[in-house]
């Protein structure tokens, strides 16, 4: 690792390669299609990438930033290794947050880090699916992988979601177009159905879409459980919800008489009114509909590697997201150990944000207590919140140019092919060296 | 490299014929060596053993540890963990929760702790194999692999249906390379299939399977013959049509039947010997006797248990259908997952009752097995963990075998009925403290083809547990005195001495290559990742050791 404080120097942009089989992790697709032509530090071309994807390759360049500041002033990598440990071992709350883009090699030690200085460690699921993962804890869910959508479901939902916009290759490569396994005719052989408050771009991808009044998904899906069980529904559903009732009975016939079906959710329904039991009565609706046929859900993931921060947090802790280890043990309590509302109450008192940008998103209480506080901040970028940073590392970024593994929504880990080397470690080198530094200062003191 | 000397220990070592004879084991570089000719040569440090138990390090041939469904197992139920035991960070160790699926550091804790050195998972789609490497690098001290689910891939399927033996044995030995697995694995042949193609199951070794025309026999015949040839140390693992269900056992018995002498290894088989009327709980049996008379006489199969014991714990497995009929029955809170082109899945809580007829029937069905099998070479001990219990009950089974009054204890309380639908009762045998070495570690060791496992004679891997001897059996099993594994003390009395991260134990059987443009074809078609990301690389391995084919 450098030393220098100066930025370190990026290579000249000679060499041409291509690189097959990339994988893309702007999104929790995780499209690993992707075939890019490097020259020297720069994509010049992203075969396969979808708008957003071509954005994430095509716009990647290297910033000429030191590789660490502390308090804004360019420092050493080991002088900020240093002062971060600090940080993180002085601290009686120490909160670590983010971790949705990066690999799980870097997740593993960031929860190993909070577990040895008895923090708190927590993923941006706390603020998009956390109320999938809840509801989840309450019914269950029937799911599967998106090959199985691809090859087998000729009845989709979409609900509280935009992937034409959000996920551009959902449609094409996973869900609607593909022709499949069962599925010879591909867009011929489904049927799509786009639920959600507005008239989005995706809508016009759906052969039916019910445009349901704002804060009604709960009473949407329970009506569907209803008519499915054989439960009469008053008509007064249509005040509610802006559906009416025989549109619904039609709904849920052709859902009973589909082969295989599935709901693809997204944020619309899990962080509206209702939250966690939105994403309940649509879980138990799909469950429900195996009673008759083969029936799914999918919560649709937005950033590349927040599946891999759940199983990781999961299988080192047991526990998903929010969870406290200050005891000597993990303990979770969404609300209580969930970054926004532990930054919110004022109640952390250091912080260590990796790949994310809790200042851009968070309330404004919560950046109050944030930018009180002591951080450490992993970004390639000079966010918001690096830019508030104690210490700061600019690191390089997850698939374009460090290997890894990242989970796609769907739980299938796939491993990164790196386009070309940055001069700035990644965030599994940072974290090492913080580890590391972290262990020796409680071994000293214990 | 220093020599340690475990000495004056009583050692069960079976696969060597000692049986309860005071004697020292040497071991240099993590290996068992013979003692030096020189009488007068000392080691470097010795451990005295004098007055306890040593055995070979214990071998689980079946569990859940690690991959998706353990780890949605652990997602799903927070519930389970508040009031479990807390497992502390230490300076050298970590944290972590217990419940019926603990964390994976926990995991490996666990298992050393209790003097197990080894152990297979034993269902993982190839899809998800890297997921499973990653879990094994946070699982520590324990060597580990695990089985590669085929009994439900359509190309497996494809081969079968068009009579393909050379492509069927050639994928099988691609597939094993490319998830760096062990073994291969069928759980319910077909009937997973034909669950995820709408629902439903394979009503028995001939039901034919959608879209394929393929049989459960077929399959179970295909795979045993294509993992026999391609010399896989340990033969197909198959886990049968109808889990579950009353009337099970002739299932079970054909399946057993159409192997015609080929090797197998029928798993979690408590749970497979049931007789009575599908449609009528309350004429819910045991066939084990049926059963183990045939299992007997057929010395190529082996067996491992699948105990239930009392209380809340898991059911997780590959086997969808069985996941959707646990919901019905139970009506608790439900995971299914079907992986592309490859397998399903299925996790519910399940709570072991005594007072249920059919719970302690069940619970009484694996101890029969246990008991009706003469051969203790043929029968391994698990409990399928989670699924009939943890495997931190391990010690209470070997207390329920080695003692009989123990077992009569038990029924006393149970529902009245379960002497009516067993022979438990009548069954008088008692395991030795060497037959509890066989069934706990070498037995598994041998039908894994693990050479160097299971056993303490030259050249054998320096995994041993010391135990001291108590009238309390079970309390005895719980709590090693020592335990050591590739030759460094890892356990004293509990507490962790030294951890690291265990090895991966995987096979690397040849096949003929020129089938992989083949392969490649009909997976291009059909999956949603690449096939040059397939296959896991070297990076994922850490410590590992290709474990031979055999010719």
């Amino acid at each position: 690792m450098s030393t220098a404080i100066a930025p370190p120097a990026i290579p000249a942009a000679t060499e041409l390669k291509v690189v097959k089989d990339a994988t893309c992790t702007f999104c929790g697709c995780v499209c690993d299609d992707m075939e890019l032509t490097v020259e020297g530090n720069t994509i010049t071309k992203a075969k396969n990438a979808c708008v957003l994807g071509k954005a994430w390759f095509l716009n990647h360049h290297a910033e000429e930033r030191p590789v660490a500041t502390i308090e804004g002033q360019p420092a050493t990598f080991e002088q900020a290794v240093e002062r971060a440990a600090q940080i993180l071992t002085n601290a009686t709350f120490p909160i670590t947050y983010g971790l949705s883009d990066t690999t799980c090699e870097a997740q593993r030690v960031a929860v190993a880090i909070s577990d040895w200085i008895g923090g708190t460690v927590d993923t941006t699921t706390s603020v998009c699916h956390g109320p999938s993962g809840m509801a989840f804890q309450g019914v269950g869910e029937v799911t599967c992988t998106l090959g199985e959508v691809k090859n087998r479901a000729d009845f989709i939902i979409f609900w509280g979601g935009n992937p034409a916009e959000s996920h551009p290759r959902h449609f094409t490569k996973y869900s609607l177009m593909p022709k499949g396994e069962f599925l010879p005719n591909g867009r011929k052989d489904r049927t799509a159905v786009l639920i959600d408050v507005r008239k989005t771009k995706s809508a016009r991808a759906a052969d039916i879409f019910l445009q349901i009044k704002p804060r009604s998904d709960f009473e949407l899906a329970w009506a569907m459980r209803g008519i499915a069980a054989g439960v009469e529904i008053d008509p007064d559903i249509e005040k509610v919800t802006g559906i009416s009732l025989d549109v619904l009975k039609d709904v849920v016939a052709q859902m009973k008489q589909a082969k295989f079906g599935v709901i693809l959710f997204g944020m619309g329904l899990t962080m509206t009114r209702g939250k966690h039991i939105n994403s309940e009565a649509v879980l138990a609706l799909a469950r429900d509909m195996n009673k008759y046929t083969r029936f799914t859900a999918k919560p649709m993931r937005g950033h590349g590697n927040v599946t891999g921060a759940d199983n990781v947090v999961t299988w080192q802790t047991g526990y998903p997201f929010g969870v406290n280890l200050n005891r000597g043990y993990p303990r979770f309590n969404p609300g209580e150990f969930t970054t926004s509302d532990v930054l919110a109450r004022g109640e952390a008192d250091a912080a260590m944000i990796i790949a994310s940008d809790p200042m851009s998103n968070f309330s404004q209480p919560a950046r109050d207590h944030l930018r009180s506080i002591p951080s450490v901040v992993l970004d390639p970028k000079l966010s918001d919140t690096a830019k508030v940073a104690t210490v700061a590392f600019t690191t390089s970024v997850y698939g374009i140019n460090t290997p890894g593994t990242v989970y796609r929504m769907d739980d299938v880990p796939i491993s990164l092919r790196p386009a070309f080397d940055s001069p700035y470690p990644s965030d599994l080198e940072v974290l090492k060296a913080i580890e590391k530094r972290v262990k020796e200062i409680l071994q000293a003191r214990s | 490299m220093s020599q340690l000397k475990i000495s004056g220990g009583t050692v069960y070592d079976p696969k060597n014929g000692v049986d309860g004879v005071i004697r020292d084991i040497w071991i240099e570089n993590g290996r068992v060596v013979a003692a030096p000719t020189d009488a007068n040569q000392k080691a470097h440090r010795v451990l005295d053993a004098t007055g306890l138990v040593v055995m070979p390090g214990g071998v689980d041939m079946h569990c859940h540890i690690a991959g998706p469904k353990v780890n949605t197992a652990r997602k799903m139920m927070p519930e389970t963990k508040r009031l479990a035991e807390k497992v502390h960070r230490t300076p050298l160790t970590r944290s972590g929760t217990m419940g019926s699926v603990p964390s994976t550091f926990a995991t490996g804790y666990k298992y050393a702790g209790m003097g197990y050195t080894t152990a297979f998972d034993a269902a993982i789609p190839p899809l998800a194999a890297r997921h499973v490497h990653e879990e094994f690098g946070d699982t520590p001290i324990i060597d580990k692999g695990f089985f590669v689910l085929v009994g439900n891939n359509h190309y497996v399927l494809q081969q079968i249906r068009d009579n393909e033996p050379e492509k069927l044995k050639g994928f099988i030995g691609w597939l094993l390379n490319a998830a760096k697995g062990y073994a291969a694995k069928i759980v319910n042949p077909g009937g997973v299939e034909i669950w995820k193609s709408g629902g439903g199951d394979a009503a028995g070794l001939d039901s034919p399977v959608d879209h394929f025309g393929v049989t459960p026999r077929q399959i179970v015949t295909g795979v045993a013959q294509a993992a026999m040839d391609l010399g896989l140390p340990h033969p197909v693992h198959i886990h049968c049509n109808n889990l579950g269900l009353p009337g099970n056992w002739q299932t079970t018995l054909a399946t057993m039947q159409a192997l015609e002498g080929r090797r197998a290894h029928l798993t979690h088989i408590q749970f497979h010997s049931y007789g009575g009327n599908p449609d009528d709980q309350s004429t819910f049996c045991s066939e084990v006797p049926r059963l183990a008379e045939y299992f007997n006489t057929h010395p190529n199969l082996t067996t491992d248990v699948g105990q239930v014991l009392f209380g809340e714990t898991t059911s997780m497995t590959g086997d969808g259908p069985l996941g959707y009929f646990l919901h019905q029955v139970y009506g608790r809170k439900w995971f299914s997952s079907d992986t592309e082109m490859e397998a399903g899945c299925g996790v519910v809580p399940i709570t072991y009752k005594d007072k249920s007829r059919v719970h302690a029937l069940q619970w009484a069905i694996g101890l029969e097995w246990y008991l009706l099998v003469d051969d203790p070479w043929r029968v391994a001990m698990s409990t399928d963990h989670p699924n009939g219990g943890s495997f931190l009950a391990y010690p209470e089974i070997i207390a329920l075998l080695m003692d009989r009054t123990r077992r009569e204890e038990v029924l006393k309380r149970v529902h009245p009925k379960v002497k009516d639908g067993c022979t438990l009762v009548d069954l008088k045998r008692e395991y030795t403290l060497n037959e509890i070495a066989i069934i706990t570690r070498a037995a598994p060791a041998r039908m894994l083809g693990l050479d160097r496992k299971g056993h303490l004679g030259i050249g054998a891997d320096a995994d041993v547990t010391i135990y001291t001897p108590s009238p309390d059996i079970q309390r005895m099993f719980e709590l090693p005195r020592y335990v050591i594994h590739h030759g460094e003390l890892v356990v004293e009395q509990g507490d962790i001495r030294k951890t690291f991260e265990g090895k991966l134990l995987h096979v690397a059987p040849s096949y003929d290559e020129s089938l992989v443009g083949d392969i490649q074809t009909w997976f291009e078609k059909y999956y949603s990742i690449q096939f040059a990301n397939y296959p896991v690389d070297e990076s994922y391995l850490h410590e590992h050791e290709v474990v031979a084919t055999r010719r």
